[in-house]
């Protein structure tokens, strides 16, 4: 498999210019909430959390992360009904371990991603549902074969998002 | 002290963040109401988003009505074709309907109940959702500046869709738009009833977006393909609008059954949508339309002529259960459905002219002269023709001239210029058709009746 260790001097850091660090999260979370209304399949995927770990990977900044994932959750968690904060709590904790994670393994290569996206996928989903639970006290159902499955098309998605992402970051 | 906090700068740094969030959390939970900080951060992200929902959507059904209105034009004759037959088929059910409304019309005025109907509506378009599958809402192009209000209903020509939750645009920097619950999500409930066992319950949805009945006690009987209607009891929807089929029934852990229900709207592709924005509520009044005939009110308290076997040897059909033609020629009345049930004695008209007291004897008692609507003379011929078993199953082009309530027929009935076939006799109205045995010529104007008057002894 192609995650490979690499060293701190090897790591590239990137950066995105401010319309993009604007406009890509409001494209996808316009996007998470308008396509499903025409395609109801699309809602399996997350693409507010596939953007998270795209930025959080390419900036290797575990704080500019968290604090991209926070923004993110929350602004995802205003469209919805539900307390502000259980997407923005997730996407915290997401966007902190992708770029952590990012500053250990290299990223840059789509097999690695594929397991990545799928490892935060359910890392966001354990989150949020215990969260919900345990904060908010609804009842979320939990099965593993949906989740994984759900981890698998949002990889599969993601190798296309990270390639859209790829273009429009700047080396530092 | 220092190189512990920077080592585990971003470690603290994400303690912190997550804290704060769970105490914002924590304070929304508790919280029954949604205030200001928590309604500005949902204000801008709707602001943000709904722009671009709205433009989106203006260009997609723009490009879609050209091409499905101008273009694409493919079927639309046939389509036509079985659209007119649908409603010549629906006029029909319209007839029996309006029957059985005045006769309801009719029984709540005596009980003095009130009934409730939607007076007005906002139709939206459906432009968003909330892109998250534990919150089922959607947004609406029609917000706080249209009228919409928090609480109203929301349906479609199917059936229910959800309630309004929360509305934008009382300020006019706020785009005009309302996020709508949907009957699916977990966090909504809606009085519902069961259409033919009339049993209550509560509609809620699960975390899988499935609808469930509950509340319904496992030793009722309920059945798959069981229509179920609201309530009215939410205080949101009113009563009797369509909400979903019984798919499944299985009894519970608990003493109650679980009922899955599949929504009569399509949840997932909602695209127009009816926002009940004043619903009214009024006495019920029995129509007072016009003068009724006598022959009117005479055919509501006869009995139904009970079905004879077919002696005739010429070999002519016979429907089961369709009336006995007569031999006398007279006005064929389509009655209504409020034919005294259960009575199987034949009787003759003069008979409940005399027990009832309500025909045209009584017009010399005092009574308001007749209005003549006396029908024009129908032909032996022709009243033997409509009287037949065959006129039971008349055709929907002649039928369709039975417009008002108790029409006489005065048309022959052919039973083969029919172009769409032949109508069940559920279609008419009323279901039967009756012969008098006397010609009534007279009719009296409509007089309110006490209750113990309308059931012939």
């Amino acid at each position: 498999m192609a995650i490979t260790y690499t060293s701190g001097e090897q790591v590239e850091v990137y950066r995105f210019s401010l319309p993009a660090t604007i406009l890509i999260p409001l494209v996808a979370v316009f996007l998470q909430a308008w396509v499903p209304l025409r395609f109801p399949f699309f809602k399996i995927f997350d693409l507010p959390l596939l953007v998270v770990i795209g930025f959080a990977t390419a900036r290797r900044n575990p704080l500019a992360g968290l604090f991209t994932g926070g923004l993110i959750g929350i602004f995802q968690d205003a469209l919805t009904h539900q307390p502000i904060g259980l997407y923005g709590i997730s996407l915290t904790v997401v966007g902190f371990g992708a770029s952590s994670l990012g500053i250990k393994i290299d990223v840059e290569n789509p097999s690695a991603r594929f397991l990545l996206t799928i490892f935060f996928y359910v890392v966001h989903e354990i989150v949020y549902i215990s969260v919900v639970r345990g904060l908010v006290g609804s009842h979320m159902r939990w099965s593993w074969p949906h989740e994984i499955g759900s981890g698998v098309a949002n990889a599969a998605l993601g190798i296309l998002v990270y390639a859209l992402l790829d273009r429009m970051k700047q080396r530092i | 002290m220092e190189s512990v906090l920077g080592r585990y700068r971003n470690l603290i740094v994400l303690v912190a963040v997550l804290f704060v969030q769970v105490l914002g959390l924590a304070v929304q939970v508790k919280r029954t109401t949604d205030s200001e900080p928590t309604r500005l951060i949902r204000v801008w992200a709707v602001g943000s988003v709904t722009p671009l929902e709205k433009t989106l959507h203006w260009i997609q059904t723009s490009t879609s009505g050209i091409w499905h209105n101008y273009l694409y034009l493919r079927g639309v004759r046939a389509e036509n074709r079985e659209l007119k037959q649908e409603i010549q088929q629906m006029r029909l059910e319209q007839v029996r309907m309006s029957q059985d409304a005045d006769q309801a019309r009719r029984l709540q005025a005596l009980l003095s109940f009130k009934e409730q109907f939607i007076s007005k509506t906002v139709a939206a378009q459906v432009i968003g959702s909330s892109g998250s599958e534990q919150s089922r809402a959607v947004y609406i192009d029609k917000g706080a500046r249209e009228g919409i209000k928090p609480d109203m209903a929301v349906i479609t020509k199917d059936g229910i869709v959800g309630k309004v939750l929360q509305v934008f645009g009382t300020n006019p920097v706020e785009p005009s738009t309302a996020q709508i619950l949907l009957i699916n999500d977990q966090t909504s409930g809606v009085g519902v009833i069961l259409d033919k066992t009339r049993l209550q319950g509560i509609l809620r949805g699960t975390p899988s977006g499935e609808v469930m009945l509950e509340k319904v006690m496992s030793d009722e009987t309920v059945a798959t393909g069981d229509l179920v209607l609201t309530s009215g009891g939410d205080g949101i929807f009113p009563k009797g609008l369509p909400v979903g089929t019984v798919t499944k029934v299985t009894p519970g852990s608990d003493l109650f059954l679980n009922i899955r229900v599949r929504p009569a709207a399509n949840l997932n592709r909602l695209e127009e949508v009816l926002v009940v924005t004043k619903i009214d509520e009024r006495q019920a009044e029995p129509e007072q339309a016009g003068p009724m005939r006598a022959v009117d009110i005479l055919a509501e308290r006869l009995p139904t002529v009970p079905p004879k076997p077919d002696t005739n040897s010429a070999g002519a059909t016979k429907s089961p259960g369709a009336p006995t033609p007569t031999t006398t020629p007279t006005a064929i009345v389509a009655t209504p459905s409020a034919a005294p049930p259960g009575t199987t004695k034949p009787k003759s008209a003069g008979a409940d002219v005399a027990s009832n007291g309500a025909t045209a004897s009584a017009n010399s008692a005092g009574q308001k002269p007749a209005n003549v609507a006396v029908p024009k003379a129908v032909t032996p011929a022709q009243a033997t023709t409509v009287g037949t078993p065959h006129s039971a199953s008349a055709n929907s082009s002649n039928i369709g001239s039975v417009g008002s309530r108790n029409a006489v027929v005065t048309k022959p009935v052919s039973p083969t210029s029919s172009p769409s076939g032949s109508v069940p006799n559920s279609a008419m109205p009323g279901g039967a058709v009756k012969a008098a045995t006397k010609p009534v010529h007279s009719t009296v104007t409509p007089k309110p009746q006490p209750a113990a008057q309308d059931t012939p002894q």
